[in-house]
């Protein structure tokens, strides 16, 4: 143990001005709630295409696409957006088949951490700033930065909407979506660059290593909850928004990054949904009326 | 309603079946059987206006075939829903009423009776609030039949839907999709490699192997002279107890491996027909 217990508590928790940290912090915990509206939405269908994967092989590049966007200067929320858009447009591209996508990501992945860790390595500016794009950071969100995000949000939020049933359809049953006339190509590809935005601004929030927290873990939870088309997206939409601003809150007061308290909140709702679904699931509560619960074949 | 002049079909320099004549009727079983990489699955292909004929001509009801016709319907072989799934049975079925349209969905009660009628007409009203994931593969089967039915369709294409089922599934999703052609006076394509399931209820055999193709009754076309011509090598047509054995084609060490493993073979690839289909582009 380096770091006595006295010295660990006050660093992790600090409730001292907490109203004024409050007022400095609030454009990072408006754009912890949009962002966990987005991750909550798109979740759902990150797990019902089942591309977890694929989140995490465009956030490494969203990183590597921040990290440049830093060392020359352009930004890194136009760096981090031109990551994720260039990965989701390869991958959406060249990996219509799971397997085909898997092994892409895996090929894209490592190349766009190392890439990122280059440009890092390269650059003069305070090590914090290099750390914070991987694992997270309090941001002070300034206003244009806060404005940006909420644009992209919109973008993925109605993108989402526009297309919700085609692509729920396409997503869990591709082949009759497509005989019944579903442009399925068209929205794997739409898809893929709505989810190459929401990985970006996630990014910048909670970094690239732990945006599956946001983007899975609370739609992967919301299931072990229900199967409602309606109920899903809203308990995993909820999911992603306390375990962001609540984690924000925590973090405020305390020298650590906001990414600790974000993935153990989301973590905790995921068990403690299911242990809720191992509990009914005792009870036997499928939702068949009849209660015969027929051999799985 | 259907009609096939002269239709054939070739992917480079091979050859699926060429000069096919084919009229499908309203109330009419047709069950096409064949081969592995016959071109069973390429004909709904063609049907559904997902790929386009080599040669010849076909219309459904008057009109050129086009993608995403409603009144044709599509059942699929059973494949098992995961836990990702974010649907209950009347889900599922409410995708083939309202599925491929764009907008926000509103709830709406003339749309939840439609369903809910759907649900009763292929029975599956016990299991309609269940998630699909948790249902046997004969129950979403049912539901699939369902699905299509909800386009109010007059042909219903079907792709292998017994696969990977067990007797008694078979025989019940087998009846359902009999029984509603018989109430709706629907035409009926049945793709399956093992036509047992379904000989009461055909009307006629379309068998496809080697390039060529026969069709006519069952016991027109399964008739050891007949399949011997059309495979080009001896085979042996058994009945035995109401049943039809066909023995001696050569994809029959293929068949007996391919139906061990089941439909999980085809959760990735479409057809999922083993290595002879590869070509074939989907």
């Amino acid at each position: 143990m380096t770091v006595a217990d006295s010295d660990l508590w006050p660093q992790l928790f600090n409730f001292q001005n907490y109203g004024e940290l409050l007022v400095l912090l609030q454009n990072s915990i408006i754009a912890g709630a949009i962002l966990g509206l987005v991750g909550g939405l798109i979740g759902v269908f990150v797990m019902s295409r089942d591309m977890a994967f694929a989140v995490h092989g465009i956030s490494e590049l969203s990183f590597a696409g921040a990290s440049a966007g830093l060392l020359f200067g352009v930004g890194v929320v136009e760096g981090s957006l031109i990551g994720s858009l260039v990965a989701a447009a390869l991958i959406g591209l060249l990996g219509t088949r799971a397997r085909d996508r898997n092994s892409i990501i895996a090929v894209l992945m490592p190349f766009g951490l190392g890439l990122g860790i280059l440009c890092l390595a390269l650059y003069p500016g305070r090590t914090a700033n290099k750390f914070g794009l991987l694992t997270g950071q309090i941001v002070a969100v300034d206003n244009p930065r806060l404005g940006s995000l909420i644009a992209i949000s919109i973008v993925v939020i109605v993108g989402l909407a526009v297309v919700w049933r085609p692509l729920m359809f396409a997503s869990v049953d591709a082949d009759v979506a497509a005989a019944r006339g579903v442009p399925t190509r068209f929205l794997s590809l739409y898809f893929m660059v709505l989810l190459g935005l929401a990985v970006a601004v996630s990014v910048q929030i909670v970094g690239s290593l732990l945006v599956l927290s946001i983007l899975v873990t609370p739609a992967a939870a919301a299931l072990r909850l229900s199967s409602s088309p309606v109920l899903v997206p809203l308990f995993s939409t909820v999911f992603a928004v306390v375990s962001l601003v609540g984690g924000i809150l925590l973090a405020l007061g305390g020298s650590v990054p906001i990414s600790p308290y974000v993935t153990t909140i989301s973590f905790l709702i995921y068990v403690v949904c299911r242990v809720v679904q191992a509990v009914r699931k005792r009870h036997g509560n499928t939702g068949r009326t009849a209660g015969r619960a027929l051999p799985q074949s | 309603m259907l009609a096939l002049r002269a239709a054939a079909l070739r992917f480079g320099d091979r050859t699926l079946w060429s000069g096919l004549d084919l009229d499908v009727r309203s109330g009419e079983f047709i069950a096409v059987i064949g081969a592995n990489g016959s071109g069973k699955t390429s004909l709904l292909k063609v049907i559904l206006g997902q790929q386009r004929l080599s040669s010849g001509s076909a219309t459904f009801l008057g009109a050129p075939l086009r993608r995403g016709n409603r009144r044709i319907g599509y059942i699929p072989q059973q494949k098992l829903a995961d836990d990702g799934t974010p649907l209950r049975a009347r889900d599922l079925v409410g995708l083939g009423l309202s599925g491929h349209r764009f907008g926000i969905p509103l709830p709406s009660t003339l749309r939840r009776r439609r369903v809910d009628a759907l649900l009763a007409s292929v029975g599956a009203e016990d299991y309609a609030n269940a998630p699909i994931s948790s249902l046997s593969g004969g129950e979403q089967q049912r539901l699939r039949v369902g699905q299509a039915l909800a386009g109010d369709p007059r042909l219903l294409l079907c792709d292998e839907p017994l696969l990977s089922l067990d007797l008694n599934y078979q025989r019940a999703v087998s009846e359902l999709i009999d029984a509603q052609r018989r109430q709706r006076d629907l035409g009926v394509l049945f793709v399956t490699h093992d036509i047992n399931p379904v000989l009461n209820m055909v009307d006629r055999v379309l068998y496809l192997a080697n390039g060529a193709f026969r069709i006519g009754t069952p016991d027109e076309v399964l008739q050891s002279h007949v399949l011997s011509e059309l495979y080009g090598s001896a085979v042996d047509v058994f009945r035995s107890r109401g049943r039809v054995i066909v023995s001696g084609t050569p994809e029959e060490a293929h068949a007996h491996l391919h139906e061990a493993r089941g439909g999980r073979d085809s959760l990735g690839e479409k057809g999922g027909f083993g290595g002879s289909n590869k070509r074939v582009p989907s």
